[in-house]
This record gives structure tokens, C-alpha cells and sequence, in this order.
């Protein structure tokens, strides 16, 4: 896939003149090349080391473990991509690293805060945590085999966000409605022979849990309902969306049960009218809040399957 | 995990955009996205990596080219039990044994149900009292006669106290 490289585009690239020792091979030993995202745009000029990456950024935009971010550009693409040491980044230290949550943690948000600095300047591909390369010559050659499906992500996400929107059942009411007969009634026992069945302690203690149960089935089945009109409403507003498998409790840092995680992709007209369609669905069932905006990491979300016939051609 | 605070209200965070890093931002969301979304651009290393202990999500290290990385002495995925699958059975019987527990679970359950809706069903009835006999009928032995609040711990907190026990759950990453 050469043939989509622009003549204007330096082909035998000096890409990063500051960084002279790697142009040559493409490859340090001890030294990955992580990779961000994939952004539009040319290579950059040789006066401007840092040129090539998203209007104000240049220059200043540090990585993982505080590597300078660089421009690869190849034919109308550019790689955004730092420096990262194999004595952590190869795969044995990675995968000891991958358990420690403060590693990824700190990673995580590297990574997160280059995508998103790049994304509020320009249409930007994320691509997955610890994609690592062994030297820019793989990244040009990622960039040329794959030039038609990054144009195609890049062009479907331009001038659009993401935003998040994630529901929860609503506590308050949750509580009240699943235990009414269990206030009534325990601390005036008098009620107990008054139920139609009447029995004693246990009949009456079973009877309360099955009621409390079925109240609070209910209640999820409703809040549930209105989850997916919530979901639908936001869907026909914009471009394009996807739902997300619900996150655990653990995740999202709430212990209210998810109901909606979804993620759309909108277009800066229909934005307030997004917002205020989430706060209309925000009732007495729902817990509706909004995250982002995001980089588009929900519409990028592809797999561009194996490289195996295209490393070191 | 460090920063488990959910996001801020609505209005709050329907803010303008900005280029400055959040630090707030929720890590939940930023590990869901960065481990799960975007381009995976899998290279001939294509490795479920591993369960992150809170997250339960795969990660997939992608380095260039395989050879390469033989010479730097990355091969590690293949001898990784784990990854090379040794251990299915181990997971396989892992499963089994919760499937079980689940049936057992649910049969307790549904007969607290019918305890309650049909009391006159109970063989342990005392005379006169039709109601009483039923809600302590544990055809277990014993704790037969104790009351509701011994009754409960089977179900619950027998069961509560079980969970956090349990393995984690490796299979659904394998679905």
C-alpha cells in the first residue's frame, strides 16, 4: 500500500531532525516506539522539530514515563509516538508491570491525556494502550499499509466528539420502594395477623422479602425501560452510537446498578440539545450524568487484524 | 483504582472543552477506553494478556513484528499456561462447581417461596398451628425449630460471605 503517498510528502523523510540517531535504522536498542494516535496531516518542516503534530501542542507534549511526543508522518498521516524503554515496555517487564494497577494507572493516563490533547485540535484515531513498535521504520510502514482504513476512521470522526452517557438506577428511590413492609411492620408486630395469610414471625419475615424482592423488580424493570428510551432518543441525535456493556461497580465507583453505558458521537450543533435530552431522562428511575467530551475512542474502535505479513518488508 | 469518585453532576461536566489533561477524570473510564475502544492494531503478537485484578479486562500487547521481538527475547505468551491453555480444565471445573452452587441457590430460594405460599404443604406441621409450622419447617434437621433470623443464613449471609472468596472470574474473558 505505497501508492497513497502524496508527491508533496517527503518520502525519504528526515522525519525528526532533532532526533538524528534514530532516523537512520528507525530502531534504538533498549528502545520502543509507543504509539498514541494516528492524526491528519504532513510531515513536519525541519526547523520545527516537534512540527506535524496538532496546532498547539507543539513542542511540549510529554507521554508515557515523560517521553517527548513526535510526529511520524507518512503520506498525509501522522503517527504520534514516543520513546519508551523495553527494560519496561518489552514484553516480560510489561507483563509484570500489567498487574500493578498503579503502573497502568499512571500509564492509563499518559496515554489518556496525549489522546485527548491531540483530539482537541484535530480528528484523532486513538489506537490501544502499550502498542509498542520497535522503531519508526514499522510505524511509517504501519502508517503506508494502513492508510485507507486510518483516512477512513479519521474522515468519519472529523469535527464530531464523543460523549459518554451513563445511567444508574436511582438509589433514593430504590431504598424507600424496597423496604416499606419491612419499616411498617417490624416495629409494630400488631400488623402481622392483619396480612391475609397470617402466620407467625417466619411466614410473616418471608412474606416481607418476597414483597421487597418484587418491589424492587419493579422498580428495575421501569428504570430499565427507561434506560433504552434514554439510549434510543440520544441514538437519533447522533452520528453514530454504541452501547457498552454496563460497568461493575467497582469500575464506575458507584454501587448503584448500571443501566446504560453508552457512548455517542455528535455533532457540535446537536450537542446542547443532547444535553438537555439526558437531563429530561435524569427522573426518579434514573441517574443519568454525562462524561466528556472524549476523543472518539467508542468510533475508532477497530481491528486491523495481524501484521504479520507486513513488518520489515 | 485510586480515584473511585464518580463523575460530577451534569451540568458540571457538560463543560466546554478542554486541552488540559483531568486528572479527575474517573479511571474507570479512561481504563475502559484505552483498553477496550479504539484501534486495536494487533501485530503478530496478539496476546490476551492477563485480568487485571479490579477490571477484568484483556489487554492486548502489540509489538511490530514477532521476530523481533524472539530476538530481544520476548516469547514469554508461549509458555504461559495461562495463555497457552494448560489450565482449561482447571477453569472448566471451576465453572462446573459454580454452576452448582448456583442451582443450589436457586432451589433454595424457590422453596422459601413455597413455604410461604403453600404452608399448608409443610410435613412438619404442629397441631393448630398450620402458619407457625411452616415458617419453621427446615426439612434440613437441624435448626429446624430456630427462628427467621437463623433461616436467613443459609441464603444471605452465608452467601455474602462466600462471594469475595471466590476465584476471580477468568472465564468470562474467555467467552
Amino acid at each position: 500500500m505505497t501508492d497513497h503517498a502524496p508527491a508533496g510528502t517527503t518520502r525519504p523523510p528526515p522525519p525528526s531532525p532533532a532526533d538524528a540517531p534514530r532516523s537512520g535504522s528507525g530502531s534504538r536498542p533498549g528502545q520502543g516506539v509507543y504509539l498514541y494516535a494516528v492524526t491528519p496531516g504532513e510531515a513536519p518542516y525541519a526547523d520545527e522539530p516537534h512540527g506535524g503534530l496538532p496546532g498547539g501542542t507543539r513542542g511540549d507534549l510529554r507521554g508515557v514515563g515523560g517521553g517527548a511526543v513526535r510526529p511520524i508522518a507518512r503520506g498525509g498521516l501522522v503517527a504520534c509516538v514516543s520513546d519508551v524503554p523495553l527494560d519496561q515496555f518489552g514484553e516480560e517487564p510489561l507483563r509484570r508491570h500489567l498487574e500493578d494497577l498503579d503502573w497502568v494507572e499512571g500509564v492509563a493516563r499518559a496515554h489518556h491525556a496525549v489522546v485527548e490533547t491531540l483530539a482537541a485540535a484535530e480528528p484523532t484515531a486513538p489506537v490501544r494502550l502499550v502498542t509498542v513498535y520497535t522503531g519508526d521504520d514499522q510505524v511509517r510502514n504501519l502508517l503506508d499499509r494502513r492508510h485507507d482504513d486510518f483516512a477512513e476512521i479519521l474522515a468519519r470522526v472529523a469535527g464530531r466528539r464523543e460523549w459518554g452517557v451513563k445511567a444508574y438506577l436511582r438509589r433514593e428511590t430504590a431504598r424507600p420502594a424496597a423496604t416499606p413492609s419491612e419499616e411498617r411492620s417490624a416495629p409494630s408486630p400488631a400488623r402481622a395477623p392483619a396480612e391475609p395469610e397470617g402466620g407467625g414471625p417466619g411466614a410473616a419475615y418471608l412474606r416481607r422479602r418476597k414483597e421487597s424482592l418484587r418491589g424492587r423488580e419493579d422498580l428495575w424493570r421501569a428504570a430499565a425501560e427507561r434506560a433504552e428510551e434514554l439510549h434510543a432518543a440520544l441514538g437519533r441525535l447522533a452520528v453514530a452510537s454504541r452501547r457498552h456493556r454496563p460497568q461493575d461497580p467497582r469500575l464506575s465507583g458507584r454501587s448503584e446498578s448500571m443501566l446504560l453505558n453508552g457512548a455517542y458521537l455528535v455533532d457540535p450543533a446537536r450537542e446542547e440539545e443532547f444535553a438537555a435530552v439526558v437531563a429530561a431522562h435524569s427522573d426518579r428511575f434514573l441517574d443519568a450524568e454525562i462524561t466528556g467530551p472524549w476523543a472518539p475512542y467508542s468510533f475508532t474502535m477497530i481491528d486491523l487484524g495481524s501484521d504479520r505479513d507486513g513488518g520489515v518488508r | 483504582m485510586t480515584d473511585p469518585r464518580s463523575r460530577p453532576v451534569l451540568r458540571e461536566s457538560y463543560a466546554p472543552p478542554s486541552a488540559m489533561p483531568r486528572e479527575s477524570t474517573n479511571l474507570g473510564d479512561i481504563l475502559e477506553r484505552v483498553l477496550d475502544r479504539g484501534i486495536v492494531i494487533a501485530g503478530d503478537i496478539r496476546v490476551n494478556l492477563l485480568d487485571i485484578e479490579l477490571l477484568t479486562i484483556k489487554l492486548r500487547l502489540v509489538i511490530a513484528s514477532v521476530d523481533t521481538a524472539r530476538e530481544i527475547g520476548i516469547d514469554w505468551w508461549e509458555r504461559d499456561p495461562w495463555l497457552s491453555g494448560k489450565d482449561r480444565e482447571l477453569v472448566e471445573e471451576n465453572r462446573r462447581l459454580r454452576e452448582r452452587l448456583n442451582a443450589v441457590e436457586e432451589r433454595l430460594l424457590a422453596w422459601e417461596d413455597r413455604v410461604e405460599l403453600e404452608p399448608g404443604e409443610s410435613r412438619y406441621e404442629r397441631p393448630g398451628d398450620q402458619a407457625d409450622a411452616a415458617s419453621a419447617g427446615t426439612p434440613s434437621g437441624p435448626g429446624t425449630h430456630s427462628g427467621p433470623g437463623t433461616r436467613r443464613a443459609p441464603g444471605t449471609a452465608a452467601g455474602a460471605a462466600r462471594r469475595p472468596a471466590r476465584p476471580r472470574d477468568t472465564e468470562r474473558d474467555r467467552d
